[in-house]
């Protein structure tokens, strides 16, 4: 029987090196002859193995880690395919137990199967929750959301069941699903891998949202730093198409469904979204006031569900398993499963899913093995660019949304980034202001001048000026930004400088011993 | 290239364009790819196959950071500069770039081969510094690495 060699084809392990690896071994098969083919799986988001290559035996999957072209030539100098027992091999690749203390439902295939097969992913439970969605009312599918308790994955945490009942509810000739896959957020890559690894999940899952509230098209927003992500969902979404899962009748039934995918042009902003929605009519991204809620007046006027990448692939397993399961998962109101990104200065990096309630520190020293440069952790931001940075007392607060929420911290989209002790907090302050100044639509003020004058006041802490009422004054801008701000980019970019304020004032008042607290320079 | 055969590739990119608001991001997208970035002359042509103010598509053009208003160098170099990649390194990084380079972030080399520019985010977190060339982007930029990746850049593009 033919051996099928995997060599992941995502961003990350074509990053670094995956294809010249794929070339390499090809070659080697070609030159000893051997009966085997290169498949081009996923990756299965270990990204400190990356390049990992796989090889079937008959006990599993084997797995042989970092290699190069130069490795994967020496992996095959005997003539024979390399098994369990080759030096270099870090055996079976599901008993690892970084991958195997994981809880991964929507993950489940993810670097187990070609991307673009669409036999694999059926033969991987794939399109059941179509299915069995098509056997239901529309209002059982909606409730069968709500049921599981699912909140949206993009960073707000909106209860996903209430917002298809809204747009279920509301009469309207052409009702909109839209995709936001405008993953912006720093420290964020779930989005971007489960598109590379399993993009039929996410067109099942939009194909879901459609039959549940009655609509008849579909946008996905994909932003264009993902350019091979782009390719793998142009590629999915054209198999998709052939194979009658979505088009003009979605598996055979009386149902219509098209999507449309539209590339973002370099603006983190547009990943809110109401700015999402004024780029997709081609405008600026500018934010709407809300109301009305996109679920009433959405894209072209049109009652829209906006969902992240992840809220539409969960639902795929809950349709499949039922809700109650996925709601039997998690804690408080924090049900499922959450795909945790562990990235920066981290040892073993990668894509962890596990239930809600998993502590930071467990995430971060368990699964990650701490940092990367062998120092010790001197902060962890979790949930992006407006998520907080948490020292060491907090690290063993329960990743879920209301426990962070009661230690001034937020989930946001899941990010996990570590940073050793050579950080120098007063910068990471400076730049979250700095990043607001650099992304803000402008359309309001707090955000719009707001940053810009936090760069300042933050720039004079950390130079030593006049300390004592800078502080106050960054107190006060940091109010007058979350209070007063249209949407979450003005409204949050305060949540990591108060963070520092309160867990790393040294380093923001840092540098200038000589000058006392109060003192006023000119 | 000539005038005239820029002026004829706009307008074939307007013949093969839907002209309703929606297709205008998708059409300005493209006339950045084919041309570097987008001139008046484009935004002119633009505004009036879609019936749009200049102000309107011009203020498109500014808005979105990938939509270029003059002409860069031949390669377009990102570094990510956001968080997950300064925590490992990328500052230094960056200056590494500007100092073998000769130019700052933002700016394009004196020969027009290298444009180097910050971006925030590639979604390779795990595997930082992140830079991408045109379309390939690349994990674990050391600078030796980032080095060869510009050594291996052809001369023209």
């Amino acid at each position: 029987m033919t051996v099928r060699i995997y060599v992941p084809n995502d961003t990350g392990a074509r990053s670094v090196g995956a294809d010249d690896v794929a070339g390499a071994i090809d070659q080697q098969v070609r030159a000893h002859s051997l009966d085997a083919i290169v498949v081009r799986n996923g990756s299965r988001g270990a990204y400190w193995l990356e390049p990992l290559i796989e090889i079937d035996s008959v006990d599993g999957r084997v797995g042989f880690a970092n290699v190069t072209p130069a490795g994967a030539v020496s992996l095959f100098e005997s003539g024979a395919m390399p098994t369990v027992s080759h030096p270099s091999s870090i055996g079976l690749v599901e008993s690892l137990p970084w991958l195997r203390e994981q809880q991964r439902l929507m993950f489940s295939r993810v670097g187990i199967i070609d991307p673009l097969s669409l036999d694999d992913y059926r033969a991987h439970g794939g399109l059941t929750g179509l299915e069995r969605a098509l056997t239901l009312g529309r209002q059982d599918i909606v409730t069968e959301i709500k049921t599981s308790g699912l909140r949206g994955r993009g960073g707000a945490a909106f209860p996903a069941g209430i917002k298809w009942q809204t747009v279920h509810d509301t009469v309207a000739a052409q009702k909109y699903i839209v995709c936001n896959a405008d993953e912006g957020d720093s420290g964020t890559f779930a989005d971007r891998l489960l598109m590379d690894a399993d993009p039929f999940q996410l067109i099942e899952g939009m194909a879901i949202a459609a039959i549940a509230v009655g609509a008849t098209a579909g946008y996905i927003y994909l932003r264009s730093e993902y350019p091979h992500t782009i390719r793998i969902i142009e590629r999915a979404l054209g198999l998709a198409r052939d194979a009658g899962i979505i088009g003009p009748s979605v598996l055979g039934s009386a149902h219509t469904f098209e999507i449309t995918l539209r590339v973002g042009a370099g603006s983190y902003i547009c990943g809110e979204e109401t700015a999402l929605l004024e780029s997709l009519e081609g405008r600026r991204g500018v934010v709407r006031a809300k109301p009305p809620l996109p679920a009433h007046v959405g894209l072209f006027g049109k009652p829209t569900v906006v969902n992240n990448v992840l809220t539409l692939a969960a639902t795929t397993g809950i349709l499949a398993r039922g809700g109650t399961h996925y709601a039997s998962l998690g804690r408080d109101r924090s049900t499922g499963t959450m795909p945790f990104q562990l990235g920066g200065n981290v040892m073993r990096g990668g894509l962890v899913e596990v239930a809600f309630g998993i502590s930071l520190a467990a995430l971060v020293e368990g699964f990650g093995g701490g940092t990367r440069s062998g120092r010790p952790i001197k902060a962890i931001q979790v949930g992006g660019p407006l998520g907080a940075y948490l020292p060491a007392s907090q690290w063993q607060t329960p990743l879920a949304y209301e426990a962070l929420a009661a230690v001034g911290a937020m989930l946001g989209h899941g990010g996990v980034v570590v940073f050793d002790d050579t950080v120098d907090m007063g910068e990471q302050a400076e730049f979250a202001m700095a990043f607001c100044a650099h992304e803000s639509c402008g359309k309001c003020t707090p955000c719009r001048i707001g940053s810009t004058r936090g760069v300042e006041v933050i720039g004079r802490l950390r130079r030593g000026e006049a300390s004592r009422k800078n502080w106050q004054l960054l107190d006060e801008l940091c109010e007058t930004m979350e209070l007063g701000s249209l949407c979450a980019l003005g409204g949050l970019t305060p949540m990591p400088v108060r963070s520092i304020m309160a867990h790393f004032a040294g380093d923001l008042l840092s540098s200038a011993p000589s000058r006392a607290l109060g003192e006023v320079t000119v | 290239m000539s005038d005239a055969d820029d002026a004829d590739a706009l307008q074939g990119l307007l013949a093969d364009s839907p002209t309703t608001a929606e297709h205008l991001l998708p059409l300005l997208q493209r006339v950045q790819q084919r041309f570097g970035f987008v001139s008046p002359i484009a935004i002119r042509q633009v505004s009036a196959a879609f019936n749009l103010s200049r102000a309107e598509v011009y203020g498109v053009v500014s808005f979105y950071g990938d939509l270029r208003e003059s002409s860069v160098g031949a390669h377009v170099v990102q570094l990510c500069m956001a968080e997950a990649c300064q925590a490992v390194g990328c500052r230094a990084l960056a200056r590494h770039a500007e100092k073998t380079l000769g130019v700052a972030l933002g700016s394009s080399t004196p020969d027009g081969r290298v444009h180097l520019e910050a971006a925030f985010c590639f979604g390779n977190c795990a595997l930082g510094p992140t830079v991408r060339i045109g379309d390939r982007v690349y994990g674990a930029v050391s600078e030796a690495r980032f080095n060869a990746l510009m050594a291996s850049l052809p001369r023209q593009p």
